[in-house]
This record gives C-alpha cells, structure tokens and sequence, in this order.
C-alpha cells in the first residue's frame, strides 16, 4: 500500500462526508440553531443572575455571553462527534460500514480518517457559529480566530474518538438514546462550558472536581484560551492524552478479534 | 485442475457463544469457476461471508485469498477481494458515480483509471447513462447492478455474492445471474455465490451444499447429482438437508 494510497483513501473519506454535510442542509441548520439558542436565549437569561469575576484568558469583566462562547463551541463538536457516532450505527446497521471495514487498509486509518472527516465537518460548524456570534457583539482578538483552529481539530478529534469508542460498543441505533442521557449531558453540564470552576466550588467543591477531571472542560479551556490567543499546556496535553486514549480503545472496539465483533461470536 | 486457487479454506470452525455456526468447513474455489454456496436460512452462509471478509475473526482453521492468509496478510487478500452483501451497501444520498468514485479511492485508484473503469463496468451493465442519479431514485434491481459494477472496479480475483438477487423481479435476477457467468467466462474470475434459488444455478457451476454448518456436498452439478442418486438439484438438495426448505 502506497502513501498515495493512503491519501487518496483519506482524500474519498473525507470529501464524501463534506459532501454529505453540505447537501444536507437541515443537519447543517440543526448544528447551529442549538448552540445559537443558547448564546441568544439562555446567556441573555442568565447575565443578570450570574455574576463573573475576572479570570484568565480575560483580562476585564465581560459579559456572561462572551463566557460560554467557548462552552458552546465546545457544544457544537461534542454534538458532531456523537451525531458521527451515530451515523457510524447507522451505517454498521445498514450494510455500508461493511464497505470501508473490507477495503485493504489497516482499521486504524480507516476510523482516523472518518475522525478527521467528523472533525472537518464540526471545525467548519464552528467558524460559521462564530461569524453570526460576531455579528452579536462577541469579539475574540483577530488572532485567536487563527489560534482556535489546531485547538478546535485537537477537541474535535477528542470528541470524535469518544463518539467513535461508543459506536463500537453500541449494538442497535435504539441504544442511542442511553448515550444522550448518560453521555452528552452530564458532559456538557458537568464542564466548564456554562460556569467556571471556581463558581461551582462555591455551590460543591465534589461537582467542581469532577467538572475539572472532565475531559471535555480541558477541551473548552483549551479553545477558550486560544480563542484569546493564549496557549493552556494543561488543557491541551489533557486533551490530547484523552484523545489517544479514547482512539485506542476505540480502535481495540473495532479490531475483528478483540472487539465488538468478537463479541457477537467466535470459535 | 492447473488454475491457481482463488479461495482455499480449511478446517474452518465458527461459533456464536456456545452455538456452533461452522464446523470444520473445508473447500477449494479456482479461476474461472463460477461456485454456487446453496444452503438453508440458517446453514452458516452468512457466517462464512463474514469470515472471508475479515469481518468476523477467524480463530480455528485457515482462509486463504490467492494465496494471502486474510489473517495474517489481510490487506493483500482483502485487495483481491470483491464482496457484494446482501443488504445494500450505497449510500442512498449520493449519486451512482460518486459512490463508484468513493470505493476506487478506498482502493487507491487515481481519477483517470477510476473514470475509464467506471465507464468500463457501468456500460457493460447499461447504467453509464444513469451515473448521475441518486442511488435513491434507482429501483433494486439497478442498484443491485452499481453494487456488482463497484466490487469489479479494483480488479478482484474472486467475486462474493451473498444472495444479491433476493427481493428482485424475474428478469432483473436473470439479468444479474448471466451477467456473472459471463463475467465467469470472460474475466476468468473466481465467484463464490450464496444464494437459496436453485433456478440461478447454470449446468456447469460448482456446487457447494451447507447445512447446519458443515459442507454436505461439495462437486460439479453431476457430482452433486450422481452422489445423491437424484435426477434434479432440487431433489439433490432436499435430499442432503432433510427435507428443509432452502
């Protein structure tokens, strides 16, 4: 198998996911009108009732909008990295996985590059959650928009591998929802993506430290930071350690003679 | 019998927890032969599918695709090999040339051979002018024709077929069951077809008869026949699975 091989393959898999997300509108409007709701409706709510003191990245006060931007952001690619688990189901189920499992390349690559694909995807997602944010009045320094970008492929990865490593284990697309309530929410709420740390200890020093081993707050720090131009090693080498560890455990799930599929039957 | 072999497998043994699906399955497919694997729902067909495309692992017993064990040289043997499933494997929302266009670039073939041996496959299939078309807006049997044009592109040495023509009308099925003989005959290609229809067997297939997970007849039509003392496969067939429908 030649690097040109590789990269073709790569090159297949991706634009066919971009293709899939630019045709289908509706999977495009629904990514950004829940984010957006909750930037228009829930921060505006919340502004008055939540008081923010100065932390870093932020040098003033600012506004409780501006606080969970990068919470939000954060919401867009852990609801793309489900949704990629979930079509990855859906396609175990309908037949069309079997096509990518029997092409000859190594497993690995193949699910790195559906990642990459799922992470492609959620990184555009999230340019375009920031243009309408601008038009909000939520401004990041002009270099953070370019320092989000290697911080947003890294949290997407993270997230795209959890997504991936659930996939395996999920027999039926009717499991799925167990997902929503056992994964996405207790992530999303149990983070810093809403409240930070220090607000949370105040209400439960317990909550706060299970918020701060979340791997998903490190991945809303890690963008939050950059979206301000500044680099957050512990966040970012938190992010990438849970990203290999969930790629490796999702890459055993997919592997034909330890994971799910040993699980439906052996010799 | 000089053809190389396409597919050997031996001793091969399968299970589902404590339910055996294979037991101790052994047989040979060469170039040029067309071998019909004819069993009951139920027989392991699936199973044994699933096995040959690395999809299951194979723990007892050997598979072998041109050669490659698919253990242990996967990628080699898995480049021999063309598989169409039973369940449609397009994607729906795409057009038949882009999903034609997404497995050559899983097999690493460049844009220009890719077009010149999607044309290829599409014509000899009369689907060239409908490349454009969602597969959603094609009827089965159309589809079933893009799906065996796709397993051809990168040039297999065997074909898999499991039960492609289920659900289809009459003269799509014959349609497909000649188009493959032909291809048999002309590409000198090694086909392994699962099916439960007697009538899409041809005078000159080979035919492997499984049931309950173990080879129960494994020769030419006139083997099958002689070994039986039947005078047609379809009695050759109830004779050697008790009586159950295929």
């Amino acid at each position: 198998m030649s690097v040109l091989h590789y990269w073709r393959a790569l090159w297949g898999i991706v634009g066919r996911e971009l293709w899939r997300f630019v045709t289908q509108r509706e999977r495009f409007i629904s990514a950004l009108v829940r984010p957006l709701v909750w930037l228009f409706v829930f921060a505006a709510g919340f502004r008055a009732a939540l008081g923010l003191a100065i932390s870093p990245p932020y040098e003033t006060y600012i506004l409780y909008e501006v606080y969970i931007t990068p919470g939000l952001i954060g919401m867009i690619q852990l609801f793309n990295g489900m949704q990629s688990s979930l079509s990855m189901v859906y396609d175990r189920e309908m037949g069309s996985m079997r096509i990518l499992m029997v092409c000859p390349l190594p497993r690995w690559f193949l699910l790195l590059s559906k990642l990459l694909a799922g992470t492609g995807v959620s990184v555009l997602q999230v340019y375009v959650f920031l243009g309408i944010a601008w038009f909000y009045d939520i401004h990041a320094p002009w270099q953070g928009y370019l320092w989000v970008l290697p911080a947003l492929v890294l949290s997407g990865l993270m997230l795209g591998a959890l997504g991936l490593l659930l996939s395996s284990f999920i027999k039926q697309l009717e499991n799925f929802a167990g997902v929503m309530n056992f994964v996405i929410f207790p992530m999303f709420f149990m983070s810093t993506a809403l409240y930070p740390l220090w607000k949370m200890k105040e209400s439960s020093a317990f909550l706060a430290s299970l918020a701060h081993y979340n791997p998903f707050s490190q991945a809303v720090e890690l963008i939050r930071f950059a979206l301000y131009a500044q680099y957050n090693p512990y966040a970012f080498i938190y992010t990438l350690v849970a990203f290999l560890v969930f790629m490796a455990a999702a890459i055993v799930g997919y592997n034909p003679s330890k994971g799910m599929m040993m699980k439906k039957g052996g010799a | 019998m000089n053809t190389p072999s396409a597919l050997a497998i031996a001793d091969l043994s399968f299970a589902y927890g404590g339910k055996k699906a294979l037991a101790e399955v052994s047989f040979e497919i060469r170039s040029g032969e067309c071998t019909l694997l004819l069993g009951p729902n139920g027989a392991g067909k699936s199973t044994l599918f699933s096995l040959i495309t690395r999809l299951y692992d194979t723990r007892a017993g050997r598979i072998e695709l041109c050669g490659f064990d698919i253990k242990r040289d996967t990628r080699k043997a898995l480049a021999k090999l063309g598989v169409v499933f039973q369940q449609t494997t397009l994607d729906m929302d795409l057009s038949v040339l882009q999903n034609l266009r997404y497995h050559t670039a899983l097999h690493g073939i460049g844009r220009k051979l890719a077009m010149q041996r999607i044309q290829q496959e599409l014509e000899r299939l009369g689907m060239y002018d409908r490349r454009f078309e969602k597969i959603r807006q094609l009827n089965g049997g159309h589809r079933r024709r893009v799906e065996i044009a796709r397993a051809l592109l990168h040039k297999p040495a065997l074909l898999l077929l499991d039960e492609p023509t289920v659900g289809l009308d009459v003269p799509s099925r014959l349609g497909i069951v000649e188009y493959v003989h032909q291809l048999v005959k002309e590409e000198n290609l090694a086909v392994l077809w699962a099916s439960h229809l007697i009538d899409e067997i041809y005078p000159d297939d080979h035919l492997i008869v499984l049931h309950k997970g173990q080879i129960k007849a494994n020769g030419t039509v006139d083997d099958v026949l002689k070994s039986t003392q039947t005078a047609q496969i379809k009695d050759a067939f109830y004779s050697l699975t008790q009586g159950e429908h295929a």
